[in-house]
């Protein structure tokens, strides 16, 4: 079973229909025995960061999230609150990665939110099996997490290069939307409902 | 890089895709979700769903449709027509939307945007507009445009380009510009008026209106400067061939997703 983390958060409709057309079977779960005994578990997320993480502490889940032992994908705000700390409202966060997360600059002449279809360039990471470095994916958000030692997978907005995926042992963050992306997203669902991690 | 998008527009009424004349002689243009559906194998980036009938009775209609297509389709899509509130933005897009578009309603009521946005993320609310041009706000800058609702039967008095600008500080997140005196004639977009309202805003601007062949596309990406291009007609016609069109941008160096 896949648990889809439930948090009030928007648009966890779109990931549970990505699901669903793999054929895999997803629940909308916010209890802590669910999440920690899924075989996987999807963090997904359109919304604001503080008002998330408010949110999460307010339902028990910040622990439970932290605890996980098994694959975990955080995606778009998912992602951006496995990081330590959110210019978002400043707010701290999971903490399950060390990055701060930042707001797109706005000097630097482009537009935000960033809105729709970017390349995404990486080495390997069994996330992307089958899909090609310059593949597009897409995107909807303001805030960014900066490249790091987990970023496992980068994206040009313009001058400037941010992390589109992160890794760190059984955690997996892409700050795009694989549920919207296209074949390109159902193949990295796809992969991230196959892999196998040992921690 | 950020690749331009190629957005079909799709007009619904009763579940329906419909196609019309100024709104006349409305046409059955077949089941929306398998037009969708096809689209989105043709390589479109985002679909847009107009519901042009947008009554109360056709709420709840409108809201299993829009989870049919959630079911069915990859791609982001945008719904509007009739989106009132918070509350019919939020029927919507627990459905399976990703975005709503208002028009009309944000003219009369502003604040609209402000919730919509709060509630959502800016980057849920699409505002159209829908200008027309009038020498009476013509100024420096070019010539002036104004704005018009109700599926352009009602002028308002209000210049376009303030208008737009407005609708970014009150919290959208995308613009939908459609000029009245291109749509329809497949002559190309309105370049000026475009990138007037591109460069002057921070949000990405989806051009529409005036859509006939590919080199339109081009334009309106290069001299327009719009981040995306919306067209209903040419492709429901098969006038012009979505990834003809995407392979020609990109062999003129423009960013799309092939």
């Amino acid at each position: 079973m896949i648990a889809v983390v439930d948090y009030n958060a928007g648009n966890i409709r779109s990931v549970l229909c990505a699901l669903e057309r793999l054929g895999a079977k997803a629940e909308l779960t916010c209890e802590r025995d669910k999440i920690l005994s899924a075989d996987r578990v999807i963090f997904p997320g359109v919304g604001q960061a503080e008002s998330a993480m408010a949110e999460l502490e307010k339902r028990g889940l910040v622990e439970t999230l932290r605890q996980v032992k098994r694959p975990f994908l955080g995606i778009c705000l998912g992602m951006q609150l496995m990081n330590a700390f959110s210019e978002e409202g400043d707010v701290n966060l999971l903490s399950l990665f060390d990055n701060r997360v930042s707001l797109f600059p706005s000097d630097l002449g482009f537009k935000i939110p960033h809105v729709g279809w970017n390349s995404i360039s990486f080495n390997t990471s069994p996330l992307f099996e089958g899909i090609e470095s310059g593949s597009y994916v897409y995107y909807v958000h303001s805030y960014y997490v900066p490249l790091s030692s987990s970023t496992i997978a980068s994206t040009d907005y313009d001058n400037l290069t941010f992390t589109a995926s992160m890794a760190k042992d059984n955690f997996f963050g892409c700050q795009f939307h694989p549920e919207k992306s296209g074949e390109v997203g159902e193949r990295i669902l796809k992969n991230f409902l196959s892999l196998e991690v040992e921690k | 890089m950020l690749a331009k998008r190629i957005i079909p527009c799709l007009d619904i009424k009763d579940g329906r895709t419909v196609k019309g004349i100024n709104f006349l002689s409305l046409r059955d243009a077949g089941d929306a979700v398998e037009n969708a559906a096809r689209y989105c194998e043709a390589g479109a980036d985002e679909l847009v769903f107009l519901d042009i009938t947008a009554t109360v009775e056709n709420r709840d209609t409108l809201s299993s449709l829009v989870r049919r297509i959630a079911d069915r389709i990859n791609i982001p899509f945008t719904v509007g027509g009739g989106i009132k509130s918070v509350e019919d933005a939020y029927r919507i897009l627990d459905a399976g939307a990703d975005k709503i578009s208002i028009n009309s309603r944000a003219v009369r009521e502003p604040e609209l945007i402000k919730s919509l946005s709060y509630h959502f993320g800016s980057q849920c609310v699409v505002c159209a507009i829908d200008v027309r041009k009038n020498p009476a706000f013509d100024s420096e800058e070019g010539e002036g445009w104004e704005v018009y609702l109700d599926g352009g039967r009602t002028p308002t008095g209000i210049d376009g380009i303030k208008w737009a600008k407005r609708v970014e500080e009150l919290g959208a997140g995308e613009i939908l510009l459609t000029s009245m005196n291109h749509d329809g004639t497949k002559s190309g977009f309105a370049l000026d008026l475009t990138k007037r309202v591109s460069t002057s805003l921070s949000i990405p601007v989806i051009a529409s209106g005036g859509a006939g062949k590919i080199e339109h596309f081009e334009e309106v990406f290069t001299s327009g400067y719009a981040d995306a291009g919306l067209a209903a007609s040419i492709f429901h016609y098969h006038e012009v061939d979505i990834m003809k069109l995407k392979r020609y941008l990109a062999s003129k160096g423009i960013p799309v997703r092939i």
